[in-house]
């Protein structure tokens, strides 16, 4: 089951800068950065779910190392948190940027090249 | 469980920035002062020192300390790091000062914004596991984003901040998708082992690799794809695009911070993540950080040798200095050279003071000499030498010291850099580094002989510096002076300050 999870997380990521790299619009552009952290969350569910944690193969007392179990999906919670920071700090650019230039392709920024 | 009084203690330098820059964002609801708002965030910073100089004789007395249930380490390297950062903010805010004035109404915002990145850049010196790491990564790097853009009635800014938000998500996805497979390998997300003996990536990989699919593979993967999303924050090339077009984009204050302190943390945690979690498995990842650090400066010195705007110059000379400090990494990462280990990374440390002085100093410059023109182009440097004398004259010790000419800090870097490249031997590299150093006199030296022997084209007048720039001008060509003569006490401090990470 981990291989297969994993096989989708990396099909997903692919996608995900597949589009940021070939998309122009950057809303489009946040969407596929949101899709390769969701390949992410993915992965970290998944070996959350199916690997052993390392507490509990070498360590003999478990008392007071809950909070080493679960890492995994604490991680995926956090990148879901940060990743919305990102997405509210990049829709605030596009609107700036859309009242400034009439447009949110990113191919059309180009005032910053010699 | 559960927060402890130590806790506080041992977070108390990144908690006074936090308050101090809550309380100076606060401030701009009352008065709109920029003096108010660089007193009040000076106030936070000095706090701030006050309370890393405790944890100094602190970690001094008692070895380091964990906190928050092993998730922050509180050693000497940290607090080297907090050092430089917090030193470095309270420069750029001293320095920006006159510069804000064209970010009325929103000076205390700008402040506070600078203020909230040096505290995730020291959290980030002091992480110890994967999820710290990124979240205080994320912390230092999202409010650049809005500095960078700070200005938005013109485009460059927002360019810059668009350019510099979609590349750092990009890479942060590439970082977390390797802490994924360090995490699937390993079984923890434990970089620096704490009080509660919880086993650490090193351990559990000594202890031979759990049944994960694809085995070594996974960690190889893993460690590649994190030193890719590093090398966004590092401006390693192949991920340093983005450098050039924010640095001449940005505010030129938000220009001096990444260059400095953003670049130190990210040294500070590369160096962490390689040293403590991947120093013990068999990969090689000496030759990869040697290949990268030789292609890193030889690519940022080659372009930026046709550079005409002296911003985007000092980005490329970024990228350059990039490849100079990875060629400490390198040296860290070296096989069976454990004895070298304390003087490659305490050679590290010196240089990412030293480069923190002069870059500060070259931007300084920068901030007084393109104020009233606005004009950023080198031909436009003509004639500074007599029309700006004190800028020039700072300019100039800085292209030195950048160059790597006796008696700046930045030929005491070098030397202990090359020093700890051939001590593990890797003498091609320190080559390559003396010949990079060699080409990059060609465009430092351009500019200062603009400065001093061309006539200005046209407005010869002299060109006022008010006293905040002044200061920071004095302060910081006197320390690449200073340490370049008496390198001694500070390498003394980064030498205790890297034994900190091997003990």
């Amino acid at each position: 089951m981990l291989e297969r999870l994993l096989i989708i997380s990396a099909i997903l990521f692919c996608i995900g800068l597949y589009g940021v790299l070939s998309r122009r619009h950057m809303i489009a552009v946040l969407m596929s950065v949101e899709l390769m952290f969701n390949a992410v969350n993915v992965a970290l569910v998944a070996f959350s779910r199916y690997t052993v944690p390392a507490v509990n193969r070498l360590s003999g007392s478990h008392v007071g190392m809950e909070r080493f179990v679960l890492e995994g999906q604490t991680l995926a919670v956090f990148v879901i948190v940060v990743a919305a920071a990102e997405v509210a700090l990049g829709l605030a650019l596009i609107i700036a940027l859309a009242r400034r230039r009439d447009t949110v392709h990113i191919s059309d920024l180009n005032t910053l090249r010699r | 469980m559960g927060i402890t009084a130590r806790d506080l203690f041992l977070i108390a330098p990144e908690l006074a920035l936090t308050v101090g820059a809550t309380v100076v964002v606060l401030s701009g609801l009352v008065s709109r002062q920029r003096q108010l708002t660089l007193v009040l965030a000076l106030l936070g910073l000095a706090v701030t020192f006050a309370f890393a100089i405790a944890l100094w004789d602190n970690v001094h007395a008692n070895g380091a300390q964990s906190a928050f249930n092993d998730s922050l380490i509180v050693d000497k390297f940290a607090l080297y790091i907090k050092f430089l950062v917090a030193g470095t903010a309270a420069l750029v805010l001293i320095a920006s000062s006159e510069y804000a004035e064209r970010f009325r109404p929103y000076g205390s915002e700008f402040t506070g914004l600078v203020l909230f990145s040096a505290a995730g850049l020291m959290l980030l010196a002091a992480a110890a596991d994967l999820i710290t790491i990124y979240v205080s990564l994320e912390l230092a790097t999202l409010p650049v984003v809005a500095l960078a853009a700070f200005v938005r009635t013109r485009i460059a800014p927002i360019e810059a901040g668009v350019k510099y938000l979609l590349l750092s998500a990009v890479s942060s996805a590439f970082l977390l998708y390797g802490f994924a497979f360090l995490y699937g390998a390993s079984g923890t997300m434990q970089v620096v082992g704490g009080s509660s003996g919880a086993p650490t990536i090193a351990q559990a990989l000594g202890e031979g690799s759990p049944d994960v699919p694809f085995g070594g593979l996974a960690i190889m993967a893993g460690a590649i794809l994190a030193t890719a999303g590093f090398g966004f924050k590092l401006s390693m090339v192949p991920f340093q695009m983005w450098t050039p077009d924010v640095y001449e984009g940005a505010p030129t204050p938000v220009g001096a911070f990444l260059a400095t302190a953003s670049k130190a943390a990210a040294f500070a945690v590369v160096l962490r993540l390689f040293y403590e979690a991947l120093g013990g498995s068999s990969a090689d990842w000496s030759t990869l950080f040697a290949a990268l650090a030789a292609i890193t400066m030889t690519i940022g010195n080659l372009v930026a040798i046709v550079q005409s705007n002296v911003k985007r110059l000092l980005g490329y000379s970024a990228i350059a200095h990039a490849g100079y400090l990875l060629i400490g990494v390198a040296a860290v990462t070296a096989h069976g050279q454990e004895t070298q280990d304390a003087a490659g990374i305490s050679s590290v440390l010196f240089y990412l003071a030293g480069y923190a002085a002069m870059t500060l100093a070259a931007f300084f410059a920068v901030i007084v000499l393109t104020q009233r023109s606005g004009d950023e182009r080198i031909e436009a440097m003509a004639g500074m030498g007599k029309r700006a004398p004190l800028a020039a004259l700072a300019l100039a010790v800085a292209l030195l010291g950048l160059t790597g000419i006796p008696p700046t800090v930045g030929f005491m870097g070098k030397l202990f850099l090359f020093n700890a490249a051939v001590n593990s031997g890797l003498v091609w590299l320190a080559v390559v580094g003396a010949v990079n150093s060699v080409v990059s006199a060609y465009y430092y030296v351009g500019i200062i002989r603009t400065m001093y022997l061309r006539e200005p084209a046209g407005d010869a007048s002299p060109v006022a510096a008010a006293f905040s720039g002044r200061l920071t001008l004095w302060i910081t060509v006197a320390a690449i002076l200073v340490l370049g003569f008496w390198p001694g006490g500070l390498l003394e401090v980064a030498r205790t300050a890297a034994s900190g990470l091997v003990s």
